[in-house]
């Protein structure tokens, strides 16, 4: 499968990408890693008539501390999120998510501002924003927007994303050892069954915020967990309510019954701390 | 047309290519490299990984034009001049790590660069660095004992995995 044809442009700064997608409008697309885009483009989901790479521009790359959260380049690849130190150190839950995503070919070339801007309702990283209560820096032609992960996504494959906006990076709270707030317990499950595919249900647990993937047209927060836990309740009695407000799908993986079902267990399972 | 500068398996090429032209396509049928397959073409079956810059990648989901002034290794760029293999084809011929052969490339380059960020894996972890490429003969068990047989071979003579950075390779 070949994508149809289309200009391509590379971008040499942030302001040169955002002045290309003025130019260009909403023909154009960003493209870093590709590994979301160009499947798409090549069963013709997607038909952009200009691409322009933002993946050389070094500004948007990167992992740094600032105050009290951890910012991260758009661009910055899943194989640097899970390999990096530093973020294993002040947010685990989003290593270990980044390490989650596909396989490591697709990890050397995916980026977290990719997967967060498709907008995958079963992805592991727009979970694990959500459970950490992050945000996304969003460039524009009139300056730079901070919305957080629980306002960005509002449908599948659909964020509040504009087709002249870049996402330049993502924000999410210090909670390890050396945090200033000290270290935040966090679980993760996600429930495959095949290699490198997405969950079928996955379950991001960070301090009292629970994140839910593949049980609704957008990531979800377990927001009845989340109350049960406020209110006292019980790891187990909390976990219970872990699908109470979702609209979780049906294919050849699972009926809803079944990812309902998956989403209590691995909600306790999460809240334990345990990964898998 | 956009024109594109890469190292391939330590030669420098230039093109003109299309900007929509596949990094496998332009490796197969611009540069006539074979080793690398199409199998399953949506990112999922690995029989076309390639390094990029010593790193794994799957060319059916890369653009030739995202390879310019990058270096591109392939299966035959981990033979020496003199033909002697690299230390991963060696220990799957040894371990007799492949039945039909498609998927056997995009496991090499696989475990090239997976023997590269991790020198000593455990089985697991070499089970896990393959979870990108499929083998449908389901010839898993000795591939994995390549990879772990080309691990002791790499730390045996006391050199680190080949990244496939290609100017070593060829030298």
């Amino acid at each position: 499968m070949i994508p149809a044809s289309f200009d391509y442009e590379v971008a040499e700064s942030a302001e040169h990408a955002l002045s290309l997608l003025a130019e260009h409008g909403e023909d154009a697309k960003l493209l870093a890693g590709g590994h979301s885009l160009l499947p798409m483009m090549k069963v013709r989901l997607a038909q952009p008539a200009v691409l322009i790479d933002i993946a050389r521009v070094a500004e948007l790359s990167g992992i740094r501390i600032e105050g009290d959260e951890v910012v991260i380049g758009a661009t910055t690849r899943h194989a640097e999120l899970a390999g990096s130190d530093l973020l294993k150190a002040e947010a685990p839950v989003l290593a270990y998510a980044a390490a989650q995503v596909g396989d490591p070919q697709i990890r050397h070339r995916g980026t977290i501002g990719g997967s967060l801007a498709h907008a995958d309702p079963s992805a592991d990283l727009p979970m694990a924003l959500l459970a950490l209560g992050g945000s996304l820096e969003i460039t524009g032609p009139s300056g730079v927007r901070v919305v957080g992960a629980d306002d960005f996504f509002v449908g599948p494959f659909e964020s509040v994303l504009g087709p002249d906006e870049l996402l330049s990076a993502v924000r999410v709270p210090r909670g390890g050892p050396n945090s200033p707030g000290g270290t935040v317990p966090w679980g993760y499950q996600k429930f495959v069954r095949r290699a490198n595919d997405w969950a079928i249900v996955g379950v991001a647990a960070y301090g009292g915020r629970v994140a839910l993937a593949s049980m609704g047209g957008t990531p979800l927060r377990a927001t009845a967990t989340e109350e049960a836990l406020k209110s006292g309740a019980s790891i187990e009695e909390a976990a219970r309510l872990a699908a109470e407000g979702t609209s979780p799908g049906y294919d050849f993986h699972a009926d809803v019954d079944y990812r309902e079902h998956l989403a209590r267990v691995l909600t306790k399972r999460a809240l334990e701390g345990k990964t898998g | 047309m956009t024109q594109i500068k890469l190292t391939v398996n330590g030669g420098a090429r230039s093109d003109e290519v299309e900007p929509r032209l596949l990094l496998i396509h332009y490796l197969r049928e611009t540069l006539g490299l074979r080793a690398a397959n199409v199998g399953c073409d949506t990112t999922s079956c690995g029989a076309c990984t390639v390094l990029l810059d010593g790193e794994s990648v799957k060319s059916c989901t890369v653009l030739a034009v995202q390879a310019n002034d990058r270096s591109v290794t392939t299966t035959e760029g981990l033979v020496a001049e003199d033909g002697t293999m690299s230390a991963v084809q060696e220990a799957f011929r040894e371990n007799h790590g492949l039945q039909c052969g498609f998927c056997t490339p995009g496991m090499v380059m696989a475990a090239t660069s997976l023997l590269a960020e991790n020198p000593h894996p455990t089985e697991q972890e070499v089970r896990e660095g393959l979870e990108g490429n499929f083998c449908r003969c389901t010839g898993y068990h000795n591939i994995v004992q390549s990879v772990l047989g080309a691990a002791e071979k790499l730390s045996g003579t006391g050199s680190s995995a080949s990244t496939g950075s290609s100017t070593e390779v060829n030298a």
